[in-house]
């Protein structure tokens, strides 16, 4: 679904696809040491598989590079390009590709600012696409944005507007640290206001996307667009819901997190990825550390199922979050102790 | 640089220093973890002092390095500064890495010591990225990545030449073949009769070559041609250097696995008497060899010295480098 666009000067409309495209390309023209890598992204090759390097290698020559089937090698030249200075952009086609290069990011790009005491540094951005509904199952829809998120040094970025999406980018490529930005499959082709060229959102920052007083959800990525919608038809029954996109999942961004829901009291934290050990207990953590005694009601977390992503289209949809749930959870909030 | 000369009794003189260097090292550091006045991880590379040193000579500083846990031999040929070694070693605020990477994270790279990695295998991928970026750069630096004969049978080692290969890097894969990973003798655990016969695998861009890196001339002579032929641009060089660990594979590991007789006919080519000897007979005398090793021994006591004198980090550091930005630490 469309989330409805909010009141902006801006006219024109774009896809998250070409907002991601359109990050490259800046990037590769503001600075010089933007170079890309990847599976199949030079356009002898086609553009990439999902057409977001398009055009680029024919601008940008042999700053952008075409890989072999090697995940391995892929990030681990990023590391090395960054260590002597670059800003590599590498793809993992799919985010459950990315068990392939673990080591090289878990124990190398996240780590080697710390290890070498601050020397080095890998300002690597890693774009992968992932996202569960195109009946692509079990290892071609997995969000595993949790794994990294839990080791110190990584940043893991998630947007929920195409605006978002190219700034969010633009955010990871000139920042000094690993990011990992995950581009969601399912919604593509789905459209938003134009971003400002150039316009660079900084990471760790959480946005609110909508401004209540009764709620705080708190999300990312495909579920936020869900909650807008819903937020809206809640609106019309007078329940003013507060939203908040978290954008960078790591670092967290805690202070927006607690400020909102100091205000309205109320928490429900939504996401993709499995309920279990997911981002959204960390969330739900760190309010009840703070804000126990303010709050009227428990923390709801609204998330997918705790199993490997099914095949058949039902079991997929009862697998993944419903946005009926972030609905009835936003009402069970309310229906506990006094509603003001 | 010393690469255009023929191996001059100075070039073999150079390669012993370096090499004698490395050995005084790694003789005091196990002499430290012996007499419990140093507690810390270490592998030795007893035996391997002469190859490392005679690629060194070939490289600058400017010149990238990545190697692993077994590396001491590797970094002091690249030049690392021996205080900022040793007060690694001993988790101190003036090492290195200010005491947060240690013995098998060491980095330096106002030396060009880019990379020290304890998982196996895994340097050579971020060789190829170092290597890419000179090659974009258009600057002649080499990136030498050292590792172990183990290290090949991983993953990342072939998709690492693959991609060097093709796209003609200048990286040197300088495979360290001891004989053993860990307690598993090569034959156990490699297939190929050599290492550098894999580089076949990777078409005419990848070079293999296997030298005795124990005999200072042909390391030195090989380690030549595989600089050139990266600093030149014509592509990687798969280098197997033949050698021998000979002390187990970490401090503490007496090594029981190895038989005998293997042992023994390694300890009879020691590559460390027999260069010495082969100095003296190209006309150094012993009171010169013993003046250079007074000379390293003084700066090795005075690295020391600075490490034992050095304070240990401040506890706030365990909140810095996580993030450019501090303030992105984690609560
Ligand atoms: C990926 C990985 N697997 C296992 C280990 C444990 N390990 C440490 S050293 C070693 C042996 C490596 O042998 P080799 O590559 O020949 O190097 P050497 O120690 O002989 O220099 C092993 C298995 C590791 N560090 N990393």
């Amino acid at each position: 679904m469309n989330a409805p666009t909010a009141a902006t000067t801006a006219t024109k409309t774009i896809s998250f696809t070409e907002a991601y495209s359109r990050a490259l390309h800046d990037a590769m023209e503001m600075d010089p040491r933007v170079i890309m890598l990847g599976e199949d992204i030079a356009d002898e090759e086609g553009g990439g598989v999902f057409k977001v390097t398009k055009g680029l290698s024919t601008k940008f020559g042999s700053r952008v590079r075409t890989t072999p089937i090697s995940e391995q090698a892929i990030v681990g030249a990023a590391v090395g390009a960054a260590l002597a200075g670059l800003r590599p952009v590498a793809e993992i086609m799919l985010m459950n590709f990315i068990t392939v290069p673990m080591d090289q990011i878990v124990n190398h790009a996240a780590k080697l600012r710390f290890m070498s005491g601050g020397q080095t540094h890998v300002p690597i951005t890693i774009r992968t696409r992932t996202g569960a509904g195109a009946g692509t199952a079990g290892q071609h829809s997995d969000m595993l944005e949790a794994w990294f998120a839990h080791v110190a040094g990584m940043k893991v970025v998630i947007p929920s507007s195409p605006a978002d999406a190219y700034g969010l980018l633009l955010g990871c490529i000139f920042d000094e640290d690993p990011c990992l930005f995950i581009e969601d499959a399912m919604t593509r082709t789905q459209t938003g206001p134009e971003p400002e060229k150039g316009r660079i959102i900084p990471l760790g920052q959480a946005n609110v996307a909508r401004e209540g007083t009764d709620v705080t959800v708190i999300g990312y990525g495909r579920p936020l667009r869900d909650t807008l919608v819903i937020a809206e038809k809640l609106a019309a029954e007078g329940i003013s819901v507060e939203v908040l996109d978290l954008r960078t999942v790591s670092p967290l961004d805690t202070d927006s997190i607690l400020k909102s829901v100091a205000k309205t009291q109320r928490a429900v934290v939504v996401h993709e990825a499995p309920r279990s050990f997911g981002a959204g207990a960390e969330v739900a953590a760190r309010i009840q550390e703070h804000l126990y005694s303010e709050l009227k009601a428990p923390v709801l977390r609204v998330a997918s199922r705790d199993v490997t992503v099914p095949f058949a289209k039902v079991l997929e949809q009862e697998y993944l979050y419903k946005p009926s749930a972030i609905e009835a959870s936003i009402r069970q909030t309310l229906n506990g102790k006094g509603r003001r | 640089m010393t690469s255009k000369q023929d191996f001059s009794p100075a070039t073999l003189l150079a390669v012993y220093t370096l090499a004698l260097r490395i050995h005084l090292v790694d003789e005091r550091f196990r002499g430290l973890l012996r007499s419990g006045r140093l507690a810390a991880v270490y592998y030795s590379p007893r035996g391997q002092e002469i190859l490392a040193a005679a690629m060194g000579v070939h490289l600058n500083a400017r010149d990238y390095l990545v190697t692993t846990y077994r590396g001491i031999h590797d970094q002091l040929a690249k030049g690392i500064p021996l205080r900022s070694l040793f007060a690694e070693y001993y988790g101190k605020a003036t090492g290195a890495c200010k005491g947060k990477g240690g013995a098998m994270h060491i980095t330096h790279p106002a030396s060009g010591v880019m990379v020290t990695t304890g998982v196996v295998g895994s340097g050579l991928p971020i060789a190829n990225g170092l290597a890419w970026a000179s090659q974009l750069k258009g600057e002649d630096r080499v990136t030498l990545c050292c590792f172990g004969d183990g290290a090949s049978n991983i993953g990342a080692f072939h998709e690492a030449l693959n991609l060097a290969a093709l796209w003609k890097l200048p990286v040197i894969f300088l495979c360290q073949n001891n004989g053993y990973g860990e307690c598993t003798p090569y034959g156990k655990a490699t297939a190929s009769a050599r290492i550098s016969d894999r580089a076949a695998a990777y078409g005419p861009n990848m070079r293999g070559v296997t030298v005795d890196g124990n005999d200072p001339e042909a390391m030195w002579t090989a380690s030549a041609a595989a600089v050139a032929r990266a600093r030149s641009g014509e592509g990687p060089t798969l280098l197997e250097a033949k050698t021998f660990r000979f002390m187990g594979h970490y401090f503490g590991d007496p090594g029981a696995y190895i038989p005998k007789a293997e042992y023994d006919a390694a300890l009879a080519k020691d590559p460390m008497p027999a260069t010495r000897a082969a100095v003296l007979a190209s006309g150094v005398s012993e009171a010169e060899l013993e003046d250079l090793k007074k000379q390293i021994e003084a700066d090795i006591d005075d690295a020391l010295q600075f490490a034992l004198d050095s304070p240990v980090p401040d506890l706030d550091e365990i909140n810095r480098d996580i993030y450019a930005d501090p303030t992105g630490a984690p609560a």
